[in-house]
């Protein structure tokens, strides 16, 4: 009885993981690609050269997110442990932490008017045990306007 | 204060280095914010108490940072870096370090 109890619950947490999930993943993708198209006219580069000399202000801008799996990735990459290879349901949620971090710095860059983003980097760090944590930083650069 | 995460200022020139300054804060949340990403664990999504905890340490290191760099004279922070590591569990720590110069 206590058996069924617990396979019958662990059952229902997938499905629920499943659902919720996976509807929660789709939307993500959703708004990750409009706000992407958006600030696409904003340069965001990891060099750390400037081609403009003119240079009026400077930000340092950040963007971060703490994001966690769902019952159902966890439940299989636990599974995919047990003979190794890529875990894709992981692979998905760290491409979709990478994009929300950068955009909400791109947002924030864009928000003070940047013209240009250089020195970009990306920081990852696991909290608790599925749980990502990514940290993008980057200086947002403002050029001289030519007065008219 | 200026900051920047590349070796330079861009349009301002290096005139004095001051060295290392660095800024560091350990955070921990409320049991009831632990409680709600415990729930997110089974339905997935971003852990907002998680991210905004992170942001304040962050900020306040980033503070911390500004500080020690201001009493070293220095009107500027060049090429930051940023660590963040758990601690304890629930408990997370944010390390910044940069190089205070003077520029003009």
């Amino acid at each position: 009885m206590n058996g069924l109890v617990e396979w019958g619950s662990v059952l229902v947490l997938l499905a629920v993981g499943f659902v919720f999930g996976g509807r929660s993943e789709r939307r993500h993708y959703k708004s990750i690609q409009n706000r992407e198209t958006k600030l696409l006219a904003l340069p965001l580069k990891s060099e750390t050269k400037l081609q403009v000399s003119e240079i009026e202000d400077v930000l340092l801008v950040t963007g971060s997110v703490a994001i966690a799996s769902d019952y159902l990735k966890t439940f299989i990459a636990n599974l995919k442990n047990i003979f190794g290879g890529r875990l894709s349901s992981f692979e998905s949620l760290m491409d979709r932490a990478r994009r929300e971090a950068t955009l909400r710095l791109k947002d924030q860059a864009a928000k003070w008017g940047a013209d240009e983003v250089i020195g970009f980097r990306l920081e990852t760090s696991t909290i608790r045990q599925n749980g990502i944590e990514i940290l993008a930083v980057g200086t947002a650069v403002k050029f001289k306007k030519l007065s008219t | 204060m200026i900051l920047t995460t590349i070796d330079q200022v861009p349009g301002r020139q290096i005139q004095e280095h001051y060295g290392l300054v660095s800024g560091s804060t350990v955070r921990s949340k409320n049991v009831f914010r632990d409680f709600f990403a415990g729930l997110k664990d089974i339905v997935g999504g971003e852990l907002k108490g998680y991210t905004e905890l992170l942001e304040e340490t962050r900020s306040e290191a980033l503070e911390r940072l500004v500080t020690q760099a201001e009493s070293k004279g220095a009107n500027a922070v060049i090429n930051i870096r940023f660590a963040t590591s758990d601690v304890a569990p629930g408990a997370a720590e944010v390390f910044v370090y940069g190089t205070a110069v003077r520029v003009i």
